[in-house]
């Protein structure tokens, strides 16, 4: 049976909005075994979210349209990338409409209405994850860049469907700079998600925190919302990883079987890299704050290298 | 003759006037000297490289004589208290905050709490009163009664001001994210670098030194168990300890071993405690989870054989009420294998990995000078290369067989977050060996030694190394014999201190890092 390509679009969403929780509950279970702890179960972040959103709003009294807007255009930003990112089919109509490059400036507009948000209020720390969001944003969005033109030339687009439909036929296979690409990628995605070893999203500690320094004035539904895009961001990372280097299981077409064995191989696909991210979250501990710079600084130019050696090498 | 007692009647000839017969234990000597000569008393201390370990007030209208005002120093295991007395209608007295940096503090408090004024003090703001109580509020007086509830007035407190351009203020807390005390911390950054943090407590002051006059010697110890809840045992033995020598009263050998034994179970657990939340700080989450599995394993052990997680109120005067039985015994050796050797693969963990070395070295430096200008005590002067335990210098039983308990205990000198771990691992190895020791070679005899009340007009003194560092008792018997002082100087009073120093220069998000490692108590210090 053949699906209508919006069908697919939907069924994206919905698999966005729903496993993102899921997957965040994921990661955190196997934090918790790690430490040698039993966990809150793998249904956790639903709870969080439905809490929060039975949650009265706090709102401070100067606090201007920016603040009560963002958390709307920060999950509105998360839905439109699941609509242009192939977690489950290549086939998708608004895939056309926007390519990775879009994508990278989808998140930058969510990152620029957050650190807005966080000065909005005007309290020390808003201001001060601002700041350190904007210091990891100016390094890692080059280094994004960098990694995401190395696969465009790879796979001669910059469309995500037809660079992944292009590994997917073949015709580009265990590429140096594709190695390169993805090493890059792995460093500012993690950076990107706010993970350790650049942030840490389980730390109550006001003064180290990044991301979540800018957020910390939410409450009620609007931090529901701003935590549920937090997750899905994880997850759209993960599947974006997936659909540029390791696209196999993508359904390249509409069909309804395809689409459910796609839909079987990201979740198995997820719950490695799972592991792998666990594996550094544990082992780890959160760098200084200036590390970030060399940090960051090799992602670029690991991205570099990809791309002279895609010149030199192929 | 004592070092620190020639030095002052060298200085100050026969100005000095040592009096014998009314501070217990003898070997703490006490003096009084003219109140001009208070300063010249504190040079002459500083001369012989003394340290300023505590200084306060009382109030002696009781005696008929206005107030006294202490400072008691420290040289090695040597103490030497300076008195003076002040006349009630002139309650001022020569400041020694530019001859020992520790004074500062105090005297703000003695200002604050007594309302004795400290002339050329540089900063005469209050300290643990608030600036919404009445200006002439001294709640140490005799004469402020502490049953009414305290009116309130307006007022503000001046915080020290940074400008310039790129400058800006952090307020953090009182109320902080997670559960600890409260505290104020104000910085000012440029960027993220911190050009002055500004500490502002007294967030949990109860009153407790008040609270200590009215009640019974008999009872004082409970009051005193709960100073700094994770250091109840060292704040009760203190507090018998002192009272004890008041009135002469010797223990068994087995209740002090006993005693010991409370104490190194308490510094375990709570360096168990601080190694995890400090790699916690740096995201280094696994060893948290870790180090509070082998604490609880601790309390609990703790629980079953004596009745408390924190062995609360099982040190009493004259001795413990809890014994240790041939089972528990063998019961806390398998506890303390078990421990041992879990805590060495942790340990193993935490120094094979980078990533949180790279955090914790040369992170909030407290260099030795410092340490010594500040006259930090406890685990924060020896992780700065000062020795000042006083399990080792000034030992009080059983610490003082030095043929049946020796300890070895790191003394590194670089000041950071690391040095303060390595202390912290060093010392949770010491004590699990001196327990075992202590254990295998326990004493035979009563648990508890009748106490007599102490007669009218004395003082004890007592110095214990508790887990955070020394704590200092000093209790004085009024005109009819009931309690008229009791100083309680927690390590806190004066560490606190060394957290602003070591963070200059440091990054804002280093600061929780810093602040763990030195982990200071608010109760203790706020009273």
């Amino acid at each position: 049976m053949k699906l209508y390509p919006f069908v697919i679009e939907i069924l994206q969403i919905l698999v966005l909005l729903a496993i993102a929780p899921v997957f965040a509950g994921w990661v955190k279970m196997l934090k918790c075994w790690s430490q040698g702890r039993s966990s809150p179960g793998l249904f956790q972040p639903y709870r969080d979210i439905r809490k929060l959103f039975s949650k009265d709003v706090v709102l401070a009294e100067n606090a201007s349209w920016i603040f009560r807007f963002t958390p709307y255009l920060v999950f509105g930003v998360a839905l439109l990338a699941g609509c242009i990112i192939p977690i489950l089919s290549t086939d998708l109509p608004l895939a056309a409409t926007a390519d990775v490059i879009v994508l990278v400036s989808l998140f930058a507009i969510a990152r620029f209405f957050t650190a807005l948000a966080g000065m909005d209020i005007g309290t020390a720390f808003g201001g001060m994850g601002s700041s350190r969001e904007m210091t990891i944003a100016s390094l890692a969005e080059p280094a994004m860049l960098m990694a995401i033109f190395t696969m465009s030339l790879a796979g001669g687009t910059t469309s995500l469907s037809q660079m992944t439909q292009v590994i997917l036929s073949g015709q580009s296979v265990f590429r140096p700079s594709m190695a390169f690409a993805f090493l890059a990628f792995l460093l500012v995605a993690i950076a990107e998600t706010g993970r350790i070893p650049v942030d840490n999203p389980a730390t109550h500690l006001e003064l180290t925190m990044i991301h979540e320094a800018m957020i910390l004035e939410y409450s009620g539904r609007y931090l529901a919302l701003v935590e549920w895009a937090g997750m899905m961001k994880l997850f759209l990372f993960f599947t974006l990883g997936i659909a540029a280097f390791f696209p196999w299981g993508i359904a390249a077409s509409g069909d309804l079987y395809a689409v459910f064995s796609a839909f079987f191989f990201m979740g198995l696909k997820l719950g490695i890299e799972a592991v792998f991210l666990v594996l550094i979250e544990t082992g780890l501990a959160k760098m200084r704050l200036f590390r970030l710079t060399e940090f960051l600084g090799s992602a670029f130019l690991l991205a570099t290298l990809g791309m002279l050696s895609y010149f030199i090498l192929e | 003759m004592s070092i620190l007692k020639k030095a002052i009647i060298s200085s100050l000839g026969k100005a000095v006037q040592f009096i014998e017969a009314y501070q217990y234990p003898v070997s703490v000597h006490y003096c009084a000297v003219p109140r001009e000569k208070f300063t010249d008393a504190a040079k002459a201390m500083k001369n012989e490289y003394a340290l300023l370990a505590a200084e306060w007030a009382t109030d002696e209208t009781l005696f008929g004589r206005g107030y006294g005002i202490f400072a008691c120093y420290r040289w090695g295991s040597e103490y030497l208290i300076v008195k003076i007395q002040i006349p009630a209608d002139d309650p001022a007295f020569p400041s020694i905050t530019n001859i020992f940096l520790p004074a500062y503090r105090f005297e703000r408090q003695i200002e604050s709490l007594m309302g004795v004024k400290p002339l050329n003090h540089p900063d005469l703001r209050p300290w643990i009163k608030f600036e919404d109580w009445p200006q002439d509020a001294y709640p140490l007086r005799k004469s402020f009664d502490a049953s009414r509830p305290m009116p309130r007035v307006a007022g503000q407190y001046d915080w020290i001001k940074a400008e310039g351009e790129g400058v800006y203020e952090i307020p953090v807390g009182p109320v902080h994210a997670g559960i600890i005390e409260p505290g104020h911390f104000r910085f000012q950054a440029v960027g993220e670098t911190i050009i002055n943090l500004e500490e502002r407590l007294g967030y949990v002051h109860k009153g407790i030194e008040k609270r200590f006059e009215s009640m019974r010697w008999e009872d004082g110890f409970r009051l005193a168990g709960r100073v700094s809840g994770d250091t109840t045992v060292a704040h009760s033995i203190a507090y018998c300890m002192a009272l004890e020598s008041m009135t002469g009263c010797a223990l068994t050998e087995r209740a002090h071993w006993l005693r010991a034994i409370f104490l190194e179970r308490e510094r375990i657990a709570n360096h168990l405690g601080d190694i995890g939340a400090i790699c916690n700080d740096a995201a280094f989450a696994f060893m948290l989870y870790q180090m509070m599995r082998l604490k609880e394993m601790v309390l609990r052990t703790n629980l079953k054989l004596f009745g408390h997680r924190f062995i609360m109120d099982k040190v009493v005067p004259g001795g413990v009420v809890v014994d240790i039985d041939e089972k528990g015994k063998q019961e806390m050796l398998a506890e303390l294998d078990y421990l041992a050797k879990d805590f060495d693969r942790l340990v193993d963990i935490y120094r094979e990995n980078p990533s949180i070395e790279d955090r914790v070295r040369d992170t909030g430096v407290l260099k030795p000078e410092k340490a010594r200008e500040l006259c930090v005590v406890g685990i924060v002067a020896r992780a700065s290369g000062l020795n000042l335990d006083c399990r080792i210098y000034h030992p009080f039983p059983p610490y003082d067989q030095h043929d049946r308990i020796e300890l070895d205990v790191p003394v590194p000198i670089t000041g950071d977050v690391y040095a303060r771990v390595k202390v912290r691992i060093g010392e949770v190895r010491e004590s699990i060996r001196i327990i075992r020791l202590m254990l295998e070679d326990l004493p035979a005899g009563r648990l508890t030694s009748p106490v007599t009340l102490p007669s009218a007009e004395c003082a004890g003194f007592s110095a214990v190394e508790g887990w955070r560092g020394e704590i200092i008792y000093w209790l004085q018997a009024g005109p009819k014999g009931e309690v008229n002082r009791c100083m309680v100087r927690d390590p806190s009073s004066v560490n606190w201190l060394g957290l602003e120093q070591a963070i200059h220069g440091n990054i804002v998000p280093d600061f929780p890092l810093c602040n763990k490692s030195f982990n200071q108590s608010y109760s203790g210090h706020d009273l």
